[in-house]
């Protein structure tokens, strides 16, 4: 089991080591970031351009410049920005800000979803079935921009009806929240609902489908009708054996999820101007900043192995096999 | 009577039904993929044959009409600057469907390759390709391609995105299409074709490609609504296809900023959006269905 985890381990850092070398590679040569100085008019002397691109390291090749940068990150320190800031005094800010964000729309998503794809198998093609059928087909149809963009609209006439600011749309936290910290609590749920169930939508659907079909797959089998014809309930034979079965392809599904969570989150943080992680990148990309970018797609690619390893995890909880193994 | 004769009377033509027979029956009784297929096939035909019936071009200003709401003049309206909102979601479903067929079918050609070398040779090819396909599955592919597409010409932005999407598009089909090799490798057939002689290039195209064809046209199919889907999202951000052209993702962007008084700008747009990618995965799945009929992935019955 040790020898495994350590195969595992060395297997992450070495996918690492080349997704950041790929990563900088690309930002070094397709950015130009003294581009903001060489446009100015009037053009700055060229000694300053040099001091500029000395600075930022422009002048020497791109793998010195990688290695440099890896013996920073290993220490914790990211390099700085194009500004001159270092990069970790806002990083660690704007990773809670999205950690937030995903998490909580990944586990509201994947708990509803899941209830609502059993639901649907137990009650084969009945309305409710066909109607949660098509909502989450509709659903997967539609893209994260778009459905940000319906829910504000949506909330706007929510808001416009009741007369009051129920939903907020644009930041964490208003700038005048004051009082207590009820109040302050209040805001910040009023902030977090729309965003997180953009994100939770995207998921919900997922899941429904693939859980439903993972648990009609179930339900025909022998083991359902053995425990049913020794006595127990329906619903404790459907739960007890038919949806912890069930739910072992989702296991590996939450794996594949997790890096549309990350891009979902990306689109979702822009629309609603939460200072997250997702929206530095988009900033960073025009204000064409490698640090930033390559620290944010370490991060990223950091989530989607913790994403596989924790399906590994759960999957070896769910099924016995897998533990034997 | 002959024997040979009993044998060929015992098998009523009319009754055999060869395998693309019996996939396309399949296909058809499947009432709402059909519909979701005959949709696409108009609104791609259609996007490119009627721009030249408009009045107007995707680039014509009316000043006489700016941001109006739906009328006679203006089937879906006009945007601020007064162009005709229906002119230009043609022109963005032009792009926006050219883009995901292309990248469908180069990612498709990619995976179908990849999966099958990797699968049949197995050995160092094989731990070489799966780390790429590890890796490209480690980084966020829609933010790597954020950073090289606005350093392209925009003539050839299009171009570069088509490239870039079915680069990052082809790693989890090609793991199917591998796991599939590895089982075909064993096989009788596989196996006297290479007792024979037959070379190793001549074993795949002949003896393994046709028989992980129908997962190939199965990801191809869904892999067309997931292009289309990244081209938005990259041009709805502002890396994808840049102005003066537009593509679905870049007018759901210009309609997002006066949606709240003028939501037509951004309904029009997305609705169409919606409306392609839905029929994308009804005829996909519908695909899965009717190819492979035993996996019952997502559409699944009960089987006792």
């Amino acid at each position: 089991m040790t020898g495994f985890l350590l195969r595992r381990l060395l297997k992450y850092i070495v996918l690492l080591m080349f997704a950041s070398f790929l990563t900088f590679s690309l930002a070094s040569v397709f950015f130009h970031p003294l581009d903001s100085l060489l446009q100015r008019n009037p053009r700055p002397p060229q000694v300053v351009i040099d001091a500029k691109a000395a600075e930022l390291d422009l002048d020497k090749p791109i793998p010195v410049r990688y290695a440099k940068w890896v013996s920073g990150a290993v220490r914790g320190d990211f390099g700085t920005t194009v500004g001159g800031q270092p990069v970790s005094d806002q990083l660690w800010r704007r990773i809670g800000v999205s950690l937030r964000l995903v998490v909580l729309g990944s586990v509201i998503g994947t708990v509803v979803g899941v209830v609502l794809g059993a639901w649907g198998a137990i009650r084969q093609y009945r309305l409710s079935d066909r109607v949660i059928t098509v909502l989450s087909l509709l659903v997967l149809s539609i893209p994260t921009f778009v459905m940000a963009n319906l829910l504000i609209l949506a909330a706007l006439r929510v808001n416009s009806v009741l007369g009051v600011q129920v939903f907020e749309y644009t930041g964490e936290t208003s700038a005048a929240a004051s009082g207590s910290w009820w109040s302050h609590f209040v805001d910040r749920v009023q902030h977090l609902v729309l965003p997180t169930l953009t994100l939770a939508f995207f998921a919900m659907a997922g899941y429904s489908r693939y859980q439903r079909n993972a648990m009609l797959d179930v339900l025909g089998q022998d083991f359902i009708r053995t425990a049913r014809s020794k006595g127990l309930t329906r619903r404790r034979a459907l739960f007890k054996h038919g949806l912890r079965t069930a739910l072992i392809p989702m296991a590996t599904l939450f794996a594949y999820s997790v890096s549309g969570l990350v891009t979902g989150a990306v689109f979702t943080e822009k629309i609603f101007g939460w200072h997250g992680i997702g929206e530095w990148y988009i900033q960073s990309i025009s204000t064409e900043d490698t640090n930033i970018v390559v620290a944010v797609t370490l991060l990223g690619a950091v989530m989607i192995l913790v994403g596989g390893l924790l399906s590994d995890v759960i999957l070896a909880l769910l099924d016995p096999r897998v533990r034997v193994a | 009577m002959t024997q040979a004769a009993v044998v060929q009377q015992g098998v009523e033509t009319a009754q055999f039904a060869s395998r693309r027979t019996l996939v396309l029956r399949r296909l058809l009784r499947n009432e709402p993929a059909v519909v979701a297929l005959i949709l696409l096939v108009v609104l791609f035909v259609g996007c490119y044959a009627l721009p030249p019936f408009l009045p107007y071009s995707y680039t014509d200003l009316d000043y006489s009409a700016l941001q109006e709401p739906p009328s006679a003049e203006h089937l879906f309206g006009t945007n601020s600057l007064g162009q005709d909102l229906l002119a230009q979601t043609l022109r963005g479903m032009q792009k926006s469907m050219l883009i995901g067929i292309c990248v469908a079918l180069i990612s498709a050609t990619i995976a179908a390759t990849v999966g099958t070398i990797a699968g049949y040779f197995g050995g160092w090819r094989d731990t070489m390709l799966m780390f790429v396909v590890d890796l490209l599955l480690v980084v966020p592919s829609l933010l790597l391609i954020g950073i090289i597409t606005p350093s392209t010409k925009q003539s050839r932005t299009i171009f570069w995105l088509i490239l870039l999407l079915a680069v990052f598009g082809w790693m989890i089909s090609s793991r199917m299409v591998r796991g599939l090799t590895m089982s075909l490798r064993d096989r009788e057939f596989v196996q006297a074709a290479r007792y024979m002689g037959v070379a190793n290039r001549q074993i795949i195209v002949h003896h393994i490609i046709p028989n992980v064809a129908s997962i190939v046209i199965i990801d191809t199919a869904l892999t067309v609504g997931a292009a289309i889907l990244g081209e938005t999202g990259l041009s709805y951000l502002g890396f994808g296809v840049r102005p003066p052209d537009v593509s679905l993702g870049t007018l759901i962007a210009d309609g997002t900023s006066s949606m709240t008084t003028f939501p037509w700008v951004f309904l029009f747009p997305a609705g169409v959006l919606v409306v392609i990618l839905f029929c994308a995965i009804l005829v996909g799945d519908a695909l899965r269905d009717a190819l492979d009929p035993t996996s019952r992935k997502l559409r699944g019955g009960r089987r006792t």
